[in-house]
């Protein structure tokens, strides 16, 4: 697996609403014999803008961020990145991460990662529809004195 | 000067329950959930974002519960949370003109590349209480849901920076760009002079009302800069981020931010020709008072690194500007004067006793 593939999946999960992966985690009932590398912990990740939007880098301000890392029996390691303060999102990310290193990839990759990649395309679609309706054309009068 | 006091425990357990009692208010009407408060009460949850500096709806709207809507309160809860959590990290700067777009407007361009588009906003409204909002009714879908996107649809939401325009043309000044590590106001204290670094991040989390105020003063003329506002842009951006771990980066989370670059006017200086400057604002949130307040403040400090003259007006003097933006650090130091002091006020009527007696013999022996 490529590290392209790997880190699309991983924004994809530290991304996603945490119930809506929750569901589909369940409905797997994936093997979970795992040991812990990092036990779930919450932090802060300092976010950087750019001056200008292209310039030197400022420090905007942190969001949290929660992250752990698994083993599972047979050695592969797996790792948790996602956004809030969530211990069992990011511990379902990390089996998730492992898995897909695993023969279990094709399944998790289908029952899991295709469905909340269509979700959230959708869903930004939603919105950019959302937002092309509230597109305007100004018009410029003319000015009396003109 | 503050002196420790004992006692009062018993006191101050009882207001603090009938504090609790009076957050939860009549109990004939319903609890209001944090949910609630995250979901229809979004731009108060924003402002407690962007002025706590920590971007997490759910704390910000826990805190505004807990705060009974006193956001600097709430701001203040937030605060003090985010010295308990460890530094994972910094992303990597975020990249504005891959944002997905809820709303992007200009002033200056009226065909702007891309398009205007007003997004979920306030302005053209009428400002005329909607008492159909009382009745409890829910709204109406608005046209955007009911016109299903066409699959692979063209419009990604996505456009260019308005600015970008105008420095083809060399007509604005370019921002030098750079990778270095900029200052962080929470590590290390506030010194003078601070760079455009330091300043906006200080801005960014500074009390709205203040940037306001300050922003106003310029267009007032005290520090006249002629802001117009080149692009305002509201939307979701991915944060990125290495992981040590993985050996490369990932996105790590998304998040709502306002953006303003604001084009000013600039006659030249010695080393450079007139030529348009800028303001930068960015915040989290949808915050656009906010951010356009920032851009036209940040635009009057740079009056020194332009080669301005300095008018001595407020908005320029950066030593008052950063040391008063911070709303939790002025109502800190305010708010403590409430607190018993009796041991100084004891000083304070001594000397003026003191001195009474004095005036008074003095007058006496003049008689």
């Amino acid at each position: 697996m490529g590290i392209e593939t790997r880190k699309t999946y991983l924004s994809l999960l530290a991304k996603c609403p945490a119930p809506r992966l929750d569901g589909l985690f369940q409905a797997l009932a994936l093997k979970r014999d795992f040991d812990w590398l990092r036990v779930p912990e919450i932090g802060g990740v300092m976010v950087r803008g750019r001056m200008g939007g292209t310039g030197a880098p400022f420090n905007l301000g942190e969001m949290t961020v929660t992250r752990c890392a698994v083993r599972l029996s047979d050695g592969v390691v797996g790792h948790g990145y996602v956004q809030g303060r969530d211990k069992a999102k990011a511990e379902q990310v990390a089996i998730i991460d492992a898995l897909m290193q695993t023969d279990q990839a094709t399944g998790v990759d289908e029952m899991i990662l295709t469905p909340l990649a269509k979700m959230a395309a959708e869903e930004r679609a939603r919105r950019t529809a959302k937002a092309a309706g509230t597109k305007v054309d100004f018009f410029t009068m003319v000015r009396g004195e003109d | 000067m503050y002196v420790a006091v004992k006692g009062g425990e018993k006191a101050i357990d009882a207001a603090h329950d009938w504090l609790a009692e009076e957050r939860r208010g009549d109990r004939a009407v319903a609890e209001l959930s944090v949910a609630q408060i995250r979901e229809q009460l979004a731009l108060a949850v924003n402002r407690v974002m962007a002025e706590g500096s920590l971007y997490d709806p759910d704390l910000a709207a826990l805190a505004i519960k807990q705060a009974r809507g006193d956001l600097i309160e709430a701001i203040f809860l937030i605060r003090a949370y985010r010295t308990t959590l460890p530094r994972f990290g910094a992303s990597a700067p975020v990249d504005t003109a891959d944002m997905i777009c809820d709303r992007r407007i200009s002033a200056t361009f009226k065909d702007a590349p891309g398009g205007q588009v007003l997004g979920p906003t306030f302005d053209y409204t009428h400002r005329l209480l909607d008492f159909a909002l009382a009745a409890e009714g829910e709204p109406g879908v608005s046209e955007g849901e009911a016109t299903a996107p066409a699959p692979g649809s063209a419009d990604s939401g996505k456009a260019p920076h308005i600015t970008e325009f105008l420095n083809k043309d060399g007509l604005i000044e370019v921002e030098p760009t750079s990778d270095d590590t900029p200052p962080d106001l929470t590590r290390e204290p506030l010194e003078f002079p601070a760079n455009r670094a330091l300043r906006l991040q200080s801005l960014t989390r500074g009390d709205e009302g203040f940037v306001l105020g300050m922003a106003y003063s310029t267009q007032r003329g005290y520090a006249r800069n002629h802001a117009f506002v080149g692009e305002l842009r509201i939307g979701t951006v991915a944060v990125e981020m290495d992981i040590p771990e993985l050996g490369f980066a990932i996105e790590i989370g998304e998040i709502e931010l306002t953006e303003c670059e604001t084009v000013n006017q600039f006659k030249g200086s010695k080393t450079e020709p007139p030529q348009f400057t800028r303001g930068y604002g960015l915040v989290f949130g949808q915050t656009e008072r906010k951010a356009i307040s920032m851009a036209l403040v940040d635009r009057a400090l740079r009056w020194q690194e332009l080669g301005e003259d300095n008018q001595g007006a407020p908005a320029q003097d950066e030593e008052f500007v950063l040391s008063h933006a911070d709303n939790i650090q002025a109502t800190g130091f305010l708010e403590h004067i409430k607190l018993p002091h009796y041991v100084d006020f004891q000083a304070e009527l001594q000397l003026i006793r003191r001195l009474r007696t004095e005036a008074t013999a003095g007058t006496e022996a003049g008689a």
